[in-house]
């Protein structure tokens, strides 16, 4: 059931008027009878999948809960009698268990991951390489299995790390792992953030049901009448490889940023509006990313959720593991104090980026992104004392003009690594990327040939305006410090003001909307990941 | 929605039939080969039969029958005639002549089993529900037109009649390519025999008909299938395509496109002919001593007079039919 079905906002309006209607106590069980319902809508046999991985991870969780609870327990009871040792030996015993239950239910839940998303890569590397001809697995892919798998390896963890208290109830832990709104595309919440309103049922707050509402409606129009409105043009351009080049291939490098973000955002808005209209908070995964001035920024401003997950799980975990920091100190030793410091960021890095990469799909073009990311973030990295005396020389750099020159650039870097999502082909996305520097094609470009790559003059009309939009949006956020959006605003408006503002949004998807037969069917671009 | 004025006006010819419906003698359900080829106003003219035709472009053989269920509940016919041509056609085709049959019904439970029947996998019943959905990328190819008939429509068929004078000869005839399979499709042998229980069940004679053309071509081994079924089920079958002669049709003056449809003098030739047999038959009523029908009829008759004089004015001043969906010659 896609985001964008009549299916769907048939199930969501059903879902949104029972959960007001039935008594706060039960109201839980209906976000999880929807999420099951939804979940289903793809395969009933994919339940098997994530019901499988909510159960292993709520059991591990609230064993390791169980031995950290009787340890700490014991421990109170013993402060007096146990000595340091013997508290040492226990521990050591106590976590040695834990880190078997946790090390079997991650192993077994990334190897499900792995084995379903990434075996036809892996087999098809060797029937290259070896000029074999095995025969491919072809797993149906469970929807959204990896949002879900990361969601519940992140709480495995924070329950191993003792961050929080493992959930007792199963039926509310297959809640957290299947909320609906979040299965498809994200945010990848995080356990402790996502239940404190999941669980509880809410009073009917007609402020967050409008501003919900207001977010679904916004999150519609960047997708179905921007987004998917560049699919045509998109895929003209990009399977077009020989004939559109140079200019043609800048154009496609923006073209897709605008799709990209239109799609992705849009389909988080309609998550978080959605868990909005029912009083339940997300985290937010996007904050005007488009307006980062270097790539470690870009980073903190898109996918967050994602971002956040991979720092906080991989990147920090093997920055500070006792291997990494052993080859460290060898480094420093052996190589000086420069590279020695760098050694353990540097190999995070790779390792990050390398699964990042691999997040997104199996496929070469996806590492190879991941690759390249990691190259950025270190060059940039590498560069920092380079600009610091830069910005420190001319005092012009750190004006406004230069910090617009530094969104610009990171966007069109930004946009030519992603590039390799759009061709699907490592070299060629480097020869295309080339071609910027070494063909024309501008005249081409602008002598009438834009409107016959997919979409009409009109479109692109409807496009230029909702690049308006969204810009005129994103400014009223930035500029207030990412603080205040434009609903909030509205909010305070007149209910009339309120009621237009909602009309209009409502008119322009239903008339706008690039969607019904016609128009490709397309799902939303993160689904895949 | 398309408002089909000036442009493929078959468009509005269902819903132009609420305006008209009640008091019909004899009602004609199927596609174009009933609503080009035969003429209600001349019928009435010639014998005082009161006739509709609820006719639309390929209008499919379960949209017949539901069109013919739906227009039960406003008359009550003393005949039923149905066109066989549709019964070619098991399966859902063109979307948008589709969309002409069922757009224009009053919403009912006729309508709503129409389009369920009707419906490919790709759709959906709440495009039908609320055409906007499917009709909203109209927005980059709106006209005055759609403007100026927001709110209102204009009148443009004569009973169900759609109005052609303009004559383009028959110069070709199709060749007959041979069918792997000749039998129709259980689809469409399931809604003739809905339709023939409806009217068994209303107690109304059904006429069974095949309209004279040139083309699409009717075979022979279909003929005979329906000549089989109207003699199983007690039905009168009449094929013009052998009794041309008898009718008059002259390929050379009485047809608009080559012979896929009659024009208006073709049209009256085949009214006449076919009025007298049903009148003979059924002994349909003359309604023209009917002062209050004779009075709606006579404002239908001026209709009629009118279009058909500014259709050889615009056939003289433009030679084509400039309003009528003719089209320019080259």
């Amino acid at each position: 059931m896609s985001f964008t079905s009549y299916e769907f906002i048939a199930f969501l309006a059903a879902i949104f008027l029972l959960y007001y209607l039935i008594p706060k106590r039960f109201r839980w069980m209906l976000l999880l009878a929807g999420s099951t319902l939804f979940y289903a809508w793809a395969g009933v046999e994919f339940l098997l999948y994530i019901f499988f991985t909510a159960l292993t991870t709520w059991g591990a969780g609230l064993w390791i809960g169980s031995i950290n609870r009787r340890r700490r327990e014991r421990f109170d009871a013993e402060k007096a009698t146990m000595d340091r040792e013997a508290k040492k030996a226990y521990k050591a015993a106590t976590k040695r268990k834990t880190r078997w239950i946790f090390l079997a239910c991650l192993l077994i839940n990334l190897g499900i991951l792995a084995v379903i998303k990434y075996s036809d890569f892996v087999i098809q590397n060797i029937n290259d390489i070896f000029d074999a001809n095995n025969a491919f697995m072809n797993f149906a892919v469970p929807l959204g299995i990896s949002y879900y798998t990361f969601k519940s390896m992140g709480y495995l963890i924070d329950i191993n790390r003792g961050k929080y208290e493992p959930q007792k109830n199963p039926a509310k832990f297959a809640l957290f792992v299947s909320f609906f709104p979040q299965v498809i595309q994200g945010p990848i919440s995080r356990y402790d953030y996502l239940s404190q309103t999941l669980f509880e049922g809410h009073d009917f707050n007609s402020t967050k049901v409008k501003k919900g509402f207001v977010r679904v409606l916004w999150g519609f129009c960047k997708k179905l009448v921007i987004a998917d409105r560049l699919v045509p043009i998109v895929k003209t351009l990009a399977k077009g490889s020989d004939q559109y080049q140079g200019a043609f291939v800048l154009l496609l490098i923006f073209l897709y940023a605008i799709q990209l973000y239109a799609d992705f955002t849009g389909g988080i808005d309609i998550a978080i509006g959605i868990g909005e209209m029912l009083g339940i908070k997300s985290e937010e995964n996007f904050i005007t990313p488009y307006y980062s001035k270097n790539i470690n920024e870009y980073w903190t401003r898109w996918h967050i959720t994602m971002g956040s997950w991979f720092k906080d799980y991989i990147f920090y975990p093997i920055s500070v593991s006792k291997w990494m920091l052993k080859l460290s100190k060898n480094a420093r030793e052996k190589l000086g104090k420069g590279v020695g410091k760098r050694i353990p960021v540097y190999l995070a890095n790779i390792i990050v980026w390398f699964a990042t990469g691999l997040w997104h799909g199996a496929a070469w073009t996806f590492i190879v992104w991941g690759m390249l990311n990691c190259v950025v973030t270190v060059a940039s990295y590498e560069m920092e004392p380079l600009y610091g005396r830069f910005h420190n020389r001319f005092k012009w750099s750190n004006t406004a003009v230069y910090n617009v020159w530094q969104m610009i650039r990171t966007f069109w870097i930004m946009g030519a690594i992603r590039i390799l999502d759009v061709y699907r082909d490592v070299p060629v996305s480097f020869s295309q990327v080339g071609s910027i520097f070494t063909t024309g094609g501008y005249g081409r470009l602008f002598s009438g040939e834009l409107f016959t790559l997919g979409i009409s003059a009109a479109d692109f009309v409807v496009v230029l305006l909702g690049i308006a939009a969204m810009l005129w949006v994103s400014i009223v956020f930035y500029r207030n410090g990412n603080k205040k959006r434009f609903r909030d605003y509205l909010m305070e408006k007149p209910f009339a003001v309120q009621g237009l503002v909602m009309a209009g949004l409502l008119i322009i998807v239903l008339i706008f909307g690039a969607y019904g037969i016609g128009y490709d069917a397309n799902a939303f671009i993160y689904n895949q990941f | 929605m398309p408002k089909y004025i000036n442009d493929i006006i078959e468009g509005r010819l269902i819903e132009e039939y609420y305006d008209n419906a009640g008091g019909n003698d004899v009602i004609f359900v199927s596609d174009c080969e009933c609503y080009e080829n035969i003429s209600p106003i001349k019928m009435y003219e010639e014998y005082g039969i009161t006739s509709y035709i609820r006719g639309s472009s390929q209008q499919l053989i379960w949209q017949s029958y539901y069109l013919l269920e739906e227009t039960l509940r406003y008359d009550t016919p003393k005949v039923v005639v149905f066109n066989v041509l549709s019964m070619k056609y098991n399966e859902p085709q063109n979307e948008a002549y589709k969309r002409m049959t069922l757009d224009g019904m009053r919403w009912s439970s006729s309508k709503w089993n129409s389009i369920k029947a009707s419906m490919t996998d790709e759709e959906d019943m709440i495009t039908y529900l609320f055409p906007l959905l499917r009709y909203h990328s109209r927005w980059s190819e709106l006209t005055v037109e759609d403007f100026e008939y927001l709110f209102k429509t204009k009148k443009s068929f004569h009973q169900g009649y759609l109005m052609r004078v303009d004559v383009r000869p028959v110069t070709d005839y199709p060749t007959v390519v041979p069918l792997a399979d000749y039998s129709f499709g259980d689809n469409a042998w399931y809604y003739l025999n809905k339709i023939t229980a409806l009217c068994k069940e209303k107690g109304i004679p059904l006429v069974l008909m095949k309209a004279p053309s040139v083309s699409p071509v009717w075979y022979d081994e279909w003929d005979s299938q329906i000549v089989e079924y109207a003699r199983e089920n007690d039905l009168f079958y009449i094929n013009f395509l052998d009794l041309l002669d008898e009718v008059g049709i002259n390929w050379d003056t009485d047809t608009y496109d080559n012979g896929l449809h009659l024009n208006l003098s073709g049209a009256e030739k085949l009214s006449v002919y076919f009025g007298k047999i049903l009148q003979d038959r059924y002994g349909l009523a003359d309604h023209r001593s009917e002062p209050e029908t004779a009075e709606k009829w006579q404002g239908y008759i001026d209709f009629y007079n009118e279009m058909r004089d500014d259709q050889y004015r615009e056939l003289e001043e433009y030679g084509y039919l400039k309003s009528y969906g003719g089209r320019k010659p080259e």
